[in-house]
């Protein structure tokens, strides 16, 4: 039989999902061996034609000009997996659709006429179908292997959708939230990196964006009324990577509604 | 059974006599601003003059006004990790040119005692025995560990706000079998354990330390410092009769009060996993790239996740108020008709250890009160 034939895409995005395949090494020569590595611009500058068995796609849809790319990348995949927080939620450049892109580009841009832009960034799910998710800012190298081994011998990827907690918990952690008194996302974000930073005695900020079921309004509640965070640090933890993640958007726009920060935003 | 005692600066001895029996002794240490279990080698490791303040959602390490070694509650450990591993791999599995080899990987289960545990503990102990050894479901990794623990037993002195105990007659008292058992006394200058052994192995540590016969008025002071942990308790707010909870959550499986806690609920899971019967767990089966060799892990599961009922098409319970009501209806209902006891030992763990503080008693008084027509 063939080897099935690999592709990586790029929208935007900063391309630390796509490091995290080549910082697999070992495991990349292995991957290279079972299967065609058939595009993967930041690997290697081959080309091979599609169609392909399976794409990992990095990047949200920011231009015209990616919004027709992915339909096309679509119709050449058999399966599509998205790669990291951009893809999957829009990324940190998100934070246009809380705001007006055009005023972030005078500021940035001497000739802001030159950029060609969409108002939102939004994620790859909004405009094609998706098979798979992986959530991740950025994504965990073992749960990719492990994703596109799952997909490679037909078998259901282990990666679960539960709380961070259930992660913190199984290493043995002490709960910052509960024993210190630190605001923490885990209880509402999504599993995959390990619980890195509660076991470092931070906080978790929500970089693996929301977890299944997830009920931001209570964790928020229990922040400002208990933790006493103050509301700038609360939408600061929900509007990072994973802003527009309709689990954290809804919340930070009721939020900033009520400050009255973020007028006209509603419509959304 | 108390009839020997202990003076404290002699407890080292027995942490020594433990250890020179070939057990690895685990027991309470401040790590992290609170006081967890790990590896105590000698007495100074203890959490001497610690303590916690507890409340729904709510914990702090404090200090104590005299030199306690067990003046804490229960805290975010416990000795359920030792037993019933948080993950472990089941099997390996590799293909050959005659098929598939599959090879059990058997986990070492080393000679372990327990410093410190409760009487609250002691029951979840008992609990999860039933579950593990006693049904016919055995776990071996969990029978083998079992086998090799050592327990000391500490009486409980000093419950946090979040303890019931008593509620569940689980405690402060020790009454379940342990090898040792100890009872702190601090009386002026005096601090001592009275100590005693349920078992042979106990009795031949006991028999190795510089203890003395107890007198009349040290037992009795020992006696009244577990009393007044129980007083304590029982004039608290979380005290309550639980006698009917099996037929009470069943008449209630519509109540409101479900809808109230989902409103409130993270589906997290902390509760399940800090709570020392809970003993649900998945495993979860990968293969690594090229197909050759697969392997099967088991890592403790929790029935607020959404793959603990998937099932095909779906999962059972989507919303969290299902969750919710399948987590208090199995600890405080089902598990009677299941193991012929509760499956709450009212340690507080999952009160504490909630991060927005939800509260099971507080939802056995709300279920209750909604029921009656006011
Ligand atoms: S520290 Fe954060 S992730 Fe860990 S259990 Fe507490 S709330 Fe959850
Ligand atoms: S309450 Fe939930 S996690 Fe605990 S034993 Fe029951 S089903 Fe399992
Ligand atoms: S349900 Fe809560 S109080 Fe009861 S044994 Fe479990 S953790 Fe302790
Ligand atoms: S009761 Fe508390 S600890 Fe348990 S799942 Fe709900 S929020 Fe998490």
């Amino acid at each position: 039989m063939d080897r099935a034939k690999l592709a990586v895409w790029k929208f935007a995005s900063c391309d630390g999902c796509q490091l995290s395949l080549l910082d697999c090494e070992d495991e990349l020569l292995e991957l290279a061996d079972i299967v065609d590595i058939a595009y993967f611009k930041e690997a290697s500058s081959r080309e091979v034609e599609g169609p392909y068995d399976l794409s990992l796609v990095e990047g949200s849809i920011t231009t015209a000009h990616d919004r027709d790319r992915i339909v096309e990348v679509r119709r050449q995949s058999r399966a599509l997996i998205t790669i990291g927080a951009c893809a999957t939620a829009g990324g940190v450049q998100a934070l246009r659709n809380f705001s007006d892109v055009e005023d972030f580009a005078a500021i940035v841009y001497a000739e802001p006429q030159y950029i060609a832009t969409l108002a939102t960034s939004t994620p790859i799910s909004a405009h094609v179908t998706v098979d798979f998710e992986l959530q991740g800012c950025p994504i965990n190298k073992h749960q990719l292997l492990e994703v596109i081994s799952s997909f490679l011998h037909r078998r259901p990827p282990q990666v679960p959708a539960h709380s961070v907690c259930i992660e913190c918990k199984l290493r043995g952690n002490v709960c910052v939230w509960v024993a210190h008194g630190t605001p923490c996302m885990g209880p509402i974000t999504h599993a995959g990196c390990g619980a890195i930073c509660p076991s470092y005695d931070r906080g978790c900020y929500g970089c693996y964006g929301p977890k299944e079921n997830p009920n931001t309004g209570s964790l928020v509640h229990w922040w400002q009324e208990e933790l006493g965070a103050e509301q700038a640090t609360v939408i600061e933890n929900l509007r990072n990577f994973n802003a527009e993640a309709p689990a954290f958007a809804h919340e930070s726009r009721r939020l900033a509604g009520e400050a009255g920060q973020e007028s006209g935003d509603d419509q959304k | 059974m108390y009839n020997f005692v202990l003076q404290a600066d002699d407890l080292d001895s027995l942490i020594q006599a433990i250890r020179a029996q070939g057990y690895e002794v685990l027991g309470p240490v401040v790590q992290d601003q609170a006081i967890t279990y790990g590896p105590v080698a000698c007495a100074s490791d203890l959490p001497r003059g610690w303590t916690d303040e507890q409340d729904r959602g709510h914990y702090r390490l404090k200090r104590r006004t005299d030199g306690a070694y067990f003046g804490y509650a229960a805290g975010p450990h416990s000795w359920k990790q030792f037993l019933q591993l948080p993950t472990r791999p089941v099997w390996k599995a590799q293909r050959t040119d005659h098929g598939i080899r599959m090879t059990e990987i058997v986990d070492e289960a080393p000679a372990v005692a327990f410093l410190g545990v409760r009487s609250c503990e002691l029951h979840a102990i008992a609990i999860q025995d039933r579950i593990f050894i006693d049904d016919h479901y055995r776990n071996d990794s969990y029978l083998n560990r079992r086998a090799n623990i050592l327990t000391v037993a500490v009486n409980c002195t000093a419950p946090a706000e979040t303890c019931f105990c008593t509620s569940m007659q689980t405690g402060p008292r020790v009454t379940l079998e342990s090898d040792l058992a100890l009872t702190e006394v601090i009386d002026g200058q005096e601090h001592y354990f009275l100590i005693g052994s349920d078992s042979y192995r106990g009795g031949q540590i006991l028999n190795s330390l510089p203890v003395k016969p107890a007198t009349a008025r040290q037992l009795q002071l020992a006696e009244a410092a577990v009393d007044r942990a129980a007083k304590e308790m029982e004039s608290g707010s979380r005290q309550f009769d639980s006698g009917d909870l099996k037929e009470l959550l069943y008449r209630n499986l519509d109540s409101p009060a479900w809808d109230e806690v989902a409103e409130r609920c993270l589906s997290c899971a902390n509760c399940t996993m800090v709570c020392p019967t809970c003993f649900c767990s998945t495993v979860e089966d990968s293969t690594d790239l090229s197909g050759e060799t697969a392997e099967r892990r088991e890592r403790w599961d929790s029935c607020f996740t959404r793959d603990f009922s998937y099932i095909s098409g779906g999962p059972v319970r989507a919303d969290t108020r299902s969750r919710y009501r399948q987590w208090m209806t199995h600890k405080l209902a089902s598990w009677f008709d299941q193991f012929d006891s509760s499956g709450c030992v009212g340690c507080g763990r999952c009160i504490s250890w909630c991060p927005v503080g939800i509260d099971l008693t507080e939802q056995v008084a709300r279920i209750r009160e909604l029921e009656e027509p006011s």
